[in-house]
């Protein structure tokens, strides 16, 4: 092409716009997450995928406050609100009932944070999954009891300091791994058990789409980063969910009923001190400890990829 | 689902305990009410020289607020931005910019309309 | 109609078949499992056309009833004390979310130590929640609650989930024969059920948010009152229908026998009542001008029918077969409250009886009668006494 370069106006003029995921919002404005918040991502995504015909069951936790008060709401999709623990019978019940009068084509997932998931949930969820209802369940990991005041979860990842995991001279920062709820899932023999992100939008949704092909229980692991609790400034959400994938402490993956695939691999990867100190809530570990948690991401990323080999040519039962 | 008759206790304001409808329903919605863009203390202008429509910010945006005008470039809804700077940090062009709340805006007049962009 | 010989598990069983239930969620528990078994084998045979979850906690088993209710479809239940316990805080949750669920409740005692045996103290618990509180005294009288309370509950100004109570053992396992009525009929009689506002996409709203002090839950709960006191209204009608259309009558909120010229009475409540009916016949045929009031309905407790009867029996012994510690029998003190208001009010005197299963015997009903008539004469000794109680020697026994 002849002449001086074109300028960015003149080459977009006429152009439309690239959409890499749904358009439609299902998730109206006026909520009132925190300023960059991972769960506010986290159901727009998923109601993009699923779509108008769903029905969300939602128990005690960020998003139970998130659509403001009575008698307002910003959902476009029936919301109900449980107690806490019972988000698995919860979606246990509404799909019971819509087929009952023969709305199969209905969507019911379940959305619950990390602490209604893997701690007082974990009862209800493995009871529904055990039972194989079709259904979607959907666990926004902010790994912490967000909503009531960053209190640790079975979620919380070593070395976080959360209110009831205060640092000071005991150095009483949470000691215990992150529980891996999709392993937990993968022993139940879940037809679809997957990690996603909320960096990675795309991905979320085409796992979501899968999952509408499949008639069974789906679990969906979503890393959704929170400014107020991990202690970072607001705009940082999407690049620290990146660099959690990059340092191999989120991995991206997903498990077929038994079969390993990992979504990402990170072409560079991130040193967990560099992905640890970003945030406020680990700015207190010492070294020794940044190394010991080295040393545990890089045993679960290896024994991830030895998983993902193992299952490679695995033939799941008829 | 459908009934003939549909229920109607709820429906409309809610002054006393006759009006409501029988267990706590939200019936309205928060667009109009909850105005969210009182929380910013710095906000978000998109400089449309360097946009790509590569809609990344309309992507990460969490509050919704981030809406596609007709000739395909981005808005910023201040009415109910927060003001979070994900926009900003996300766009691949670095053509957003997170200025002081109080800092005057005007946006920019929408151009020709284009085709509505296919949806993934 | 069939009649068949059944236990009161099995009753229960068919008035939830015959009812048209949409979704069952239940949990074995002694002695409510062979409730869930029996549910089961409608399964099986392909007579129950709903779905039946075999949940993992009687906690999930209400929970998943609610969602199911609120998706807007009839459901059912059953437990029995530590699983009714359990499931205490969806109690109050299918109050106030205005869940018309169904639940059977086989009283038993709560451990620790282990019992097995008929007690009330479960059902009781439950008296704060919201839910109705229903006891009955026989195995087709569970079987046509379960179709009245849906009918009752149903109803868009009650909205509010039913317990039904049913003695452990005594009405779970034993065999009478029972009337099962026409499944269709009792569906025509009952139509489907339709919430008021059903989970539905087409129409989405949201279900349960938070509200301040200043709004709107006080209103809430004011509506529950209401709800409340028309199913009140609502559960005499309805057994008034029941008993044109099924031919039977099993009483409104309350249910007198030979009281019209009573001099005193016993008020109790589930099986501990049929037993009293034989004392009081043989009693009568001594000369003794005793009479017995049923109390069916515990919430909504039955005020305006105990004054009633207050106001011509001047001497009510109240019997419980379980107890509010720091307080006396729960049913006395309900019993003393709802009389609390006459100018004339009776002399009431509570007997704890049966508790943890005690077998209450026709003797021990009969000496109990003639403590209340000694009351009568001679004036109140004790506010509240344990019958059948084994004492020290030197305790003066208090009625045996």
């Amino acid at each position: 092409m002849a002449g001086e370069k074109q300028s960015t106006r003149e080459r977009m003029k006429g152009k439309s716009p690239k959409f890499t995921i749904p358009k439609e919002e299902l998730m109206d404005v006026g909520h009132v997450g925190c300023q960059g918040c991972g769960g506010c991502h986290t159901m727009r995504y998923i109601l993009k995928a699923l779509g108008k015909n769903t029905i969300l069951s939602i128990p005690a936790c960020c998003w139970a406050v998130m659509p403001t008060v009575l008698p307002f709401s910003n959902m476009k999709v029936p919301m109900l609100y449980t107690a806490f623990e019972v988000t698995g019978a919860s979606i246990s019940g509404i799909r019971a009932a819509l087929d009952v009068r023969g709305r199969t084509d209905v969507n019911v997932v379940g959305f619950a944070g990390d602490g209604g998931t893997v701690d007082i949930g974990i009862q209800s969820l493995s009871g529904c999954v055990e039972r194989g209802h079709n259904v979607f369940y959907i666990m926004y990991d902010n790994e912490a009891y967000m909503n009531t005041g960053i209190q640790r979860s079975g979620s919380t990842p070593r070395g976080a300091w959360t209110t009831t995991t205060q640092v000071g001279s005991t150095e009483d920062w949470k000691r215990e791994p992150k529980k891996n709820i999709v392993e937990i899932m993968v022993a139940h023999r879940i037809p679809y058990a997957c990690t996603a992100s909320v960096a990675y939008p795309e991905d979320l949704v085409k796992k979501l789409r899968k999952g509408l092909e499949i008639n069974g229980p789906k679990f969906y692991h979503v890393l959704a980063p929170c400014p107020t609790g991990w202690r970072y400034p607001p705009e940082k959400t999407i690049e620290y969910a990146k660099m959690a994938t990059d340092a191999c402490a989120f991995p991206i993956y997903e498990v077929e009923y038994g079969k390993y695939t990992i979504n990402k691999k990170p072409a560079k990867k991130v040193a967990m001190k560099d992905y640890l100190m970003a945030q406020g809530r680990f700015r207190h570990l010492p070294d020794k400890e940044i190394a010991a948690i080295q040393s545990e991401i890089d045993y679960n990323w290896d024994l991830l990829l030895k998983k993902e080999e193992w299952t490679k040519d695995i033939k799941t039962p008829q | 689902m459908a009934k003939e008759k549909k229920e109607t206790r709820g429906r409309g304001d809610w002054k006393t305990y006759a009006d409501m409808p029988p267990g706590p329903i939200s019936m309205k919605s928060t667009r109009g009410v909850s105005l969210t863009g009182g929380w910013r203390t710095v906000k978000p202008v998109i400089h449309l020289d360097e946009c790509i429509k590569c809609m990344t910010c309309w992507k990460f945006c969490p509050d919704v607020s981030i809406v596609v005008r007709k000739d395909g470039y981005p808005r910023v809804d201040y009415v109910y931005c927060k003001g979070c700077g994900i926009c900003a940090n996300e766009c691949p062009k670095e053509c957003i910019e997170m200025v002081l709340e109080d800092t005057p805006v005007t946006e920019e007049p929408e151009g020709e309309a284009v085709a509505e962009g296919k949806e993934a | 109609m069939a009649r068949k010989v059944m236990t009161g598990n099995s009753a229960t069983a068919y008035g939830a078949l015959v009812s048209g239930v949409e979704v069952v969620s239940a949990y074995p528990i002694t002695p409510q499992t062979t409730v869930v078994e029996k549910i089961a084998e409608f399964v099986s045979d392909g007579s129950f056309k709903g779905k039946y979850i075999c949940v993992e906690s009687e906690h999930s088993a209400l929970a998943s009833c609610i969602s199911a209710s609120q998706t807007g479809v009839r459901t059912f239940t059953a437990t029995s004390s530590q699983g009714l316990l359990l499931m205490h805080e969806m109690v109050h949750w299918a109050a106030n979310t205005r869940s018309p669920v169904g639940l059977v409740n086989v009283n038993r005692a709560v451990g620790p130590p282990w019992s097995i045996w008929a007690d009330h103290t479960d059902a009781i618990a439950q008296r704060d929640t919201g839910a109705l509180n229903i006891f009955v005294e026989s195995a087709q009288e569970i079987l046509d609650m379960v179709i009245q309370g849906y009918k009752v509950c149903e109803d868009p100004d009650v909205l509010l989930p039913f317990i039904i109570n049913a003695d452990a053992f005594f009405l779970s396992h034993t065999f009478e024969p029972v009337d099962v009525p026409d499944a269709k009929k009792v569906q025509e009689w009952l139509g489907k059920y339709e919430a008021p506002y059903p989970l539905d996409p087409d129409d989405p709203h949201g279900y349960g948010s938070l509200t301040f002090p200043h709004q709107w839950y006080m209103e809430l709960r004011y509506n529950i009152k209401r709800a409340m006191d028309r199913s009140a209204e609502l559960i005499p009608k309805v057994s008034k229908e029941f008993a044109k259309l099924f031919g039977r009558d099993h009483g409104g909120n309350v249910e007198e026998y030979r009281t019209k010229d009573a001099e005193v009475a016993l008020v109790a409540m589930g099986t501990m009542v049929s037993t009293a009916r034989d004392v009081v016949d043989k009693m009568r045929d001594e000369g003794h001008k005793v009479g017995l009031v049923k109390v069916r309905s515990f919430r909504p407790f039955p005020q305006k029918e105990l004054r009633d009867i207050a106001e011509r029996i001047p001497v009510l012994g109240v019997a419980d077969r379980c107890y509010t510690y720091g307080q006396e029998g729960p049913l006395s003190t309900e019993a003393r409250a709802a009389v609390y208001t006459l100018k004339d009010r009776p002399v009431i005197k509570n007997y704890v009886i049966g508790v943890g299963g005690r077998d209450i015997h026709v003797n021990v009903l009969r000496k109990v009668f003639l403590d209340i008539e000694k009351v009568k004469e001679k004036g109140l000794d004790k506010e509240s006494v344990w019958v059948g109680l084994k004492r020290p020697p030197d305790e003066p026994p208090e009625v045996m």
